[in-house]
């Protein structure tokens, strides 16, 4: 992974130090609280319903063991005990105290880490899917290019204060596991017919109140002009995205107000400006980022199919978990492997400080010492030796880390809601967690295969609702909490948003409404056919009336 | 007698700034003047010809192209933040300085807060009329927040990875 130089470690040295008086100065009365609150967001810290939640960086998701560690010594020292794990790969403490927070950058800061840009009206944490570099349908490696943007991003000085948050992600895979498609920019990595590496370029996607698939309006962006078109589309929306009204400030509705093709030609006109600049990118320079990012030291292997194969038929429940966390992995020999951090009764994506520790244990007897949070809020061991899966298996059954559900329906991604959050309308943690009492039978859960049910506790969307197959936002009714349900969207290559299902629900009748909605499904599937095709092929009136049916 | 920071000190204020609706009547010849965007529309060739020095404030949303044949007249660009969390002319300043050229006094008024004012700097803004309710002296140490920055900008013109090869 990337490994901080002199000048890295002296911007983020010199950004604790700032945060640090910024801090004691509005703890003195010097800042008021309205001048705070940017400088706070900017640095990830909110002002929550119980307490201050900090949420810290973990660019494009990649940690080290020795990362993981100083995690869990903050959960234990600053927190009740745990972090949560969030859907932009980065980690939130939910119990700091305001004045501890320097004092929890400056050790973060010791293992080149920092909250740095995770909040606020900026360009926040760029991410990527979490099997970067190890899967086996990746054409480029996003990392370096990951960190190539997270430098350009830091502090950027003409962009720290924008109409409204802003976000990019990279692909470099056949499929899209870091949905490019719902964010602000969106890059996937692509080789030209001369083999020259460059980028498809998709702008004005999000979700949040006014969910948008993204625009590509660029098809080929040669890789050495990347920051310098990514200047110019943040220097039209800094100067043209609306300021007046923050539910149309997303860069999304500029590019639909003018339309992508003028928006595109806005941004060409800018970029012939900036184009063959100093912030052109170099060879040496690429070299140097990727470098970081090269193949640890793998084994020469054989792939292990007979041996796991006669595993799985000893042992159900490893064949199980193996069908479900266990991912191909580029080099013969070896896997990737999700740790589910979504056992029912545990908010989704919560882990403890003894966790951390294990895990970080983990990685370095298994994985070369790195783990990777994932958008859907587990966490995985990129490179495993496929002969020692049975016995990491052992291990990770005793920790908690082995529910066999990555992808199926109780796997789901959930935003910390109205347990913690100031903004939300109703509690989300709740719901997953009565929706994984109501599945607890595993054969029925493999048997219904791939569903992503993502909840969110408001029209903030931190929970991708809108891009779950099955849906599910909080929303106020007359100051109750309610549950509006939506079917069909996807965050994959072949993105779709969520069609609205009806009325919302009340809370208690959550499990049942998600009940009937997989009833219908089986009923309609033809053979192998997943709830999203399915519902695809069927509408959602089917559910609709099943749903809606017994309530008159 | 307020005070701004000019070129990294506090330094005593000599120009005046006329509000929006200010208009020709009763101008003084020899001040120096500091005047909105609409006065010039109307009245650039009067201004042009009184003794005084010239300077010209925009508001957030007006665009420096409208004047960036013109920049000759000025000795001071003055940009308002209707709020610091307005980051639209940092983008002016940047456009000013490294697109038009503008080598006179990029100032930037309004919202001006210590905690904004090391990237504004960057951007090319030399000029720091802080708001009024704050200490100058206190303000200025904002200015050195960073010893050491990634992007290229108005202030920088190679960006840290052409730096660091060297
Ligand atoms: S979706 Fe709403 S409730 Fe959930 S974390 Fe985001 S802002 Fe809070």
């Amino acid at each position: 992974m990337y490994v901080y130089d002199e000048y890295d470690q002296k911007i983020v040295e010199d950004r604790v130090k700032q945060f640090r008086d910024q801090t004691r100065r509005y703890l003195a009365g010097e800042l008021s609280g309205e001048e705070f609150r940017p400088l706070r967001l900017q640095n990830g810290l909110y002002i929550q319903r119980f307490a201050p939640m900090l949420r810290v960086a973990v660019p494009y998701g990649l940690l080290s063991s020795r990362q993981v560690r100083m995690l869990a010594k903050i959960a234990r020292d600053y927190d009740k005990g745990y972090a949560h794990i969030s859907t932009r790969q980065n980690v939130q403490f939910n119990w700091p105290e305001l004045e501890d927070i320097p004092d929890i950058l400056a050790e973060l800061a010791t293992v080149q880490m920092h909250a740095i840009q995770t909040s606020g009206n900026c360009i926040r944490n760029t991410t990527t899917d979490q099997f970067a570099g190890v899967a086996k349908d990746e054409l480029v490696d996003p990392r370096p290019w990951c960190e190539i943007i997270r430098q350009w991003s830091t502090f950027h000085p003409e962009f720290s204060h924008l109409p409204r948050k802003f976000k990019i992600a990279v692909n470099g895979s056949t499929s899209d596991r870091a949905a490019i498609e719902v964010h602000d920019i969106g890059l996937e990595a692509v080789k030209n017919a001369e083999g020259e590496l460059g980028f498809r370029v998709s702008v004005g996607g999000g979700l949040g109140r006014t969910p948008v698939i993204g625009s590509f309006i660029n098809e080929f962006l040669p890789w050495k002009h990347l920051l310098s078109y990514l200047d110019a589309i943040l220097r039209v929306y800094n100067r043209y995205g609306r300021r007046d009204n923050k539910y149309k400030a997303r860069i999304k509705i500029l590019v639909k107000a003018l339309t992508p093709e003028v928006f595109a030609e806005r941004v060409n006109a800018e970029w012939e400006h900036l184009k063959d600049g100093p912030t052109t990118l170099t060879e040496a320079e690429l070299q140097r980022v990727a470098s970081c990012f090269v193949d640890p030291a793998y084994q020469a292997l054989e792939d292990q199919d007979a041996a796991l194969a006669q595993l799985d038929a000893e042992h159900p429940g490893f064949a199980r978990w193996r069908s479900r966390n266990v991912f191909p992995h580029k080099k013969p020999g070896y896997c990737a492997v999700t740790l589910s951090l979504k056992p029912t009764g545990v908010a989704p994506g919560d882990v403890t400080d003894k966790q951390f520790d294990a895990i970080a244990d983990l990685a370095d007897r298994y994985s070369f010492g790195e783990v990777r949070n994932s958008h859907n809020q587990n966490i995985i061991l990129a490179d495993v030796e496929q002969r020692q899966l049975f016995t990491l298996w052992g291990e990770l059954r005793e920790h908690g880390f082995a529910t066999p559900n990555v992808g199926l329906l109780t796997d789901i991604i959930c935003c910390p809601g109205g347990d913690f959050c100031s903004l939300a309308n109703a509690k989300s943690i709740p719901i997953a967690e009565a929706i994984q009492r109501r599945f607890d039978d595993l054969d029925y859960l493999f048997d219904l295969g791939n569903i992503d049910l993502n909840i969110s506790g408001c029209m903030n969307a931190c929970g991708h609702h809108h891009v779950g197959h099955i849906g599910i936002l909080g929303v106020d009714k007359k100051g109750q909490e309610f549950y509006q349900v939506s079917l069909g969207g996807s965050s994959g290559r072949d993105a779709s948003l969520a069609q609205i299902l009806g009325p919302s629900f009340a809370q208690d009748d959550m499990a049942d409404v998600i009940d009937k909605l997989i009833n219908v499904y089986v009923e309609k599937r033809g053979e192998d056919e997943s709830f999203l095709d399915t519902f695809r092929r069927v509408g959602i009136d089917p559910f609709k009336e099943r749903v809606y049916a017994t309530n008159h | 007698m307020q005070r701004i920071i000019k070129d990294g000190k506090v330094v005593n204020e000599t120009w005046h700034l006329l509000g929006k609706d200010a208009t020709l009547d009763g101008m003084p010849n020899c001040d120096d003047l500091i005047v909105p965007l609409s006065l010039w529309r109307e009245h650039a060739h009067a201004l042009k010809a009184r003794d005084g020095g010239l300077g010209v404030w925009l508001e957030a949303g007006e665009e420096i192209e409208e004047i960036a044949d013109q920049l000759e007249h000025f000795q001071v660009i003055a940009l308002n933040f209707p709020a610091f969390t307005d980051g639209r002319h940092s983008s002016t300043a940047y456009m000013l300085r490294t697109r038009y050229g503008y080598k006179g006094e990029v100032r930037a008024i309004g919202d001006v807060l210590r905690d904004q004012m090391f990237a504004l700097k960057r951007c090319g803004f030399d000029a720091f009329a802080v708001r009024e309710d704050k200490d100058p002296f206190d303000a200025l140490k904002g200015l050195d927040d960073f010893s050491e920055v990634y992007q290229a900008s108005a202030d920088q013109p190679l960006p840290l990875f052409r730096r660091r090869q060297a």
